[in-house]
């Protein structure tokens, strides 16, 4: 019993690293940097309270929090594509700006500075069990990400592209693949996928609370380099991330370990990855080489 | 002026002038939205910062740590890195000022005492720096990466350190230093009284120096210059590319790491979690702004502290946090026009949109 409360919290823990790392993997795959995912995830769980909010649907408020992911994700796309910024700097800058429009307009919408109103969202709102958590459409959703995304990549002509562009975009261009459109269409995607991340947690706890997110994007950037760009072991990643903070939750009370040991966890592990102490964690070849005549 | 220096000097300039104007134009819209006045939201603005003695002072004493991040960043900049952790070794400099403070005897004097506090300030965030530093010319491992995931590493392990050992009950600091404070401001004019402006910003100044003439006035700023612009030449030319960006991750995490004592040293006398919260990423906006020139930092620093002091002064029209949305906006904005102007000087027309 505490073995299958163990997995459920982990699982719900899991569910937007998911999310977001797909859309890491996606980005990074096609060239872009994912540093912009925590803001993609904050700007969509803002744009599906407010959704939820005004409709009363769970439903319209996920759809206005992929609209909202997709949003952020075009100025990035926009600034690093078509203006060629500098991909780092204009990420960290849409991660800041996703929290200073979010605070704003919960002042202007919610006329809080700290919390949203209740939405209606998936589940019961107090956590609850096993129950609960199965009937959420988003956890479903989550784990299905992972499957589809390794099919995507690795199965059909569009990821072939994403992969082409990630890592040799002159090669992909001369035999006639949009260079800039399959990156347009990466990001999209990826904003899409961390915006459900986003969507997820609104949804699930019931409001949008200032900086919700709480650095998830970071997370999911750390499973997407520690699992090697690839869906699978990304996933995998994020379920280790995930199982060592439901035991850095469920070890606080007993003061064995201080939880801020197992909280750095997923940045040691990544870290060490980059570093190629156990088999070396090399990027794709363009990543982040868009100032590059493309 | 040759035709040189001038295109330099366009590049320099027109990008940061066309984001604050950029910047501008989204303030304007946001305060519409909000129903108020962009007039009387600026002349507020102002007035809460540089047109009273309290407001001048904070805006000052912003201004400090924000040097000190932004020199940081600029430093990698100009060798070509990114260090994101600025944050996290502003911290641990404020935290080793503090334990050093802590550790002195009250009867060493201050002549003595202040220099200690911010070696240690400076060797603790040097030291953090060089993780980086190391792990990239070593083993190749993206810098930017790095930072960013050791900066929630340091501040977690700083947050564990004052939680289960420093802290004095019922808080998030450490006791008072017992030695080794930077006299406020008001020490030399009852001016800037109450405010928390206070004699580091001299050390600011000339660490802003320092900085210049390193960059510009040396063989290892020449070195770090080249690096930057074109490693592979640089390493042609006989510079050793590793050991540079070893260095450069060093300066940058001790400057860092000494702005630590803007708060510490200068304000509260004690470490006190969080102090350094933003300070990092605002250290990049600043260096970008300032694009990585020392007078152009201390200027950019000090437009940034004024945002972030007047955000308070108009809270009660628009939400504060509206500056936080214009000091991304003008990151974007220098960003994206950088790599325009360079277009236009060139003469080239830009790259359509695919």
């Amino acid at each position: 019993m505490i073995m299958l409360a163990f997995l459920a919290q982990t699982l719900r823990i899991a569910i937007p690293y998911l999310f977001a790392s797909a859309g890491g993997v996606i980005s990074e795959r096609a060239g872009l940097i994912g540093l912009t995912l925590e803001g993609y995830m904050l700007g969509a769980a803002f744009t599906a309270a407010v959704g939820s909010h005004y409709s009363g649907s769970p439903w319209i408020g996920a759809l206005c929090g992929i609209a909202g992911g997709v949003a952020m994700a075009m100025l990035y796309a926009v600034c690093s594509l078509r203006f060629r910024a500098n991909q780092i700097v204009v990420g960290i800058a849409i991660n800041l700006l996703a929290i200073g429009l979010t605070r704003v307009f919960l002042r202007f919408i919610f006329d809080s500075s700290s919390n949203s109103s209740r939405v209606a969202g998936f589940g019961s709102e107090t956590g609850g069990g096993l129950a609960a958590l199965v009937s959420n459409p988003l956890i479903w959703l989550g784990l299905a990400t992972v499957p589809a995304l390794a099919w995507v990549l690795y199965r059909t002509p569009f990821g072939l592209r994403v992969r082409a562009v990630g890592e040799h975009p002159d090669a992909a261009a001369s035999v006639g693949v949009r260079v800039n459109r399959v990156r347009y269409a990466a990001a999209a995607l990826s904003g899409m996928l961390a915006g459900l991340g986003g969507v997820y947690l609104v949804l699930d706890q019931h409001q949008f609370t200032d900086q919700m997110t709480a650095g998830r994007g970071f997370i999911a950037i750390a499973a997407t380099i520690f699992g090697r760009w690839d869906p699978v072991r990304v996933a995998l990643a994020c379920l280790l991330f995930a199982a060592a903070e439901t035991m850095q939750i469920q070890l606080q009370g007993m003061k064995i370990v201080p939880s801020q040991f197992l909280e750095i966890l997923p940045y040691v592990l990544t870290i060490i990855a980059l570093a190629g102490v156990v088999g070396r964690a090399v990027p794709p070849a363009a990543l982040g080489k868009t100032t590059e005549p493309v | 002026m040759n035709s040189k220096v001038r295109d330099t000097l366009v590049e320099g300039v027109v990008p940061s002038v066309v984001a604050l104007m950029i910047a501008l134009v989204v303030g304007d819209i946001l305060i519409l939205v909000f129903g108020e006045s962009p007039l009387a939201v600026y002349r507020l603005l102002l007035e809460g910062t540089w047109g009273n003695a309290y407001g001048l002072g904070q805006v000052l004493y912003k201004a400090t740590t924000l040097i000190f991040t932004g020199l940081a960043v600029a430093i990698g900049v100009r060798a070509g890195l990114f260090n994101i952790a600025a944050e996290s070794q502003l911290a641990a400099g404020g935290f080793a000022a503090a334990m050093t403070g802590l550790l002195l005897p009250a009867t060493v004097p201050a002549v003595v005492a202040i220099p200690l506090c911010m070696l240690a300030a400076m060797a603790a965030g040097g030291l953090l720096g060089g993780v980086p530093g190391v792990l990239k010319a070593r083993f190749g491992a993206h810098e930017v990466i790095v930072t960013i995931m050791l900066n929630f590493i340091v501040l977690a392990l700083l947050s564990y350190l004052i939680s289960a050992h420093f802290h004095v009950p019922e808080s998030l600091h450490t006791e008072e230093i017992r030695t080794g404070s930077i006299p406020r401001l008001t020490a030399a004019s009852s001016y800037f009284a109450g405010s928390a402006a206070n004699f580091t910003i001299i050390v600011a100044l000339i660490a802003a120096a320092a900085v210049w003439v390193l960059l510009f006035r040396t063989r290892a700023g020449y070195e770090l210059r080249a690096v930057g612009l074109q490693p592979e030449a640089a390493e042609y030319g006989g510079v050793k590319v590793p050991s540079v960006v070893i260095r450069t991750f060093l300066i940058s995490g001790a400057l860092a790491g000494l702005g630590g004592i803007n708060y510490v040293l200068g304000y509260k006398h004690y470490y006190e979690e969080g102090f350094a919260s933003g300070a990092g990423f605002l250290g990049i906006a600043v260096a970008l702004v300032g694009r990585s020139h020392p007078l152009g930092i201390v200027l950019s620093a000090l437009l940034f502290a004024t945002l972030s002091q007047g955000g308070l002064a108009v809270n009660a029209l628009v939400p504060k946090q509206m500056v936080e949305v214009l000091q991304a906006v003008v990151i974007i904005a220098v960003m994206t026009s950088i790599p325009e102007v360079r277009r236009a000087l060139r003469g080239a027309r830009p790259v359509p949109a695919t």
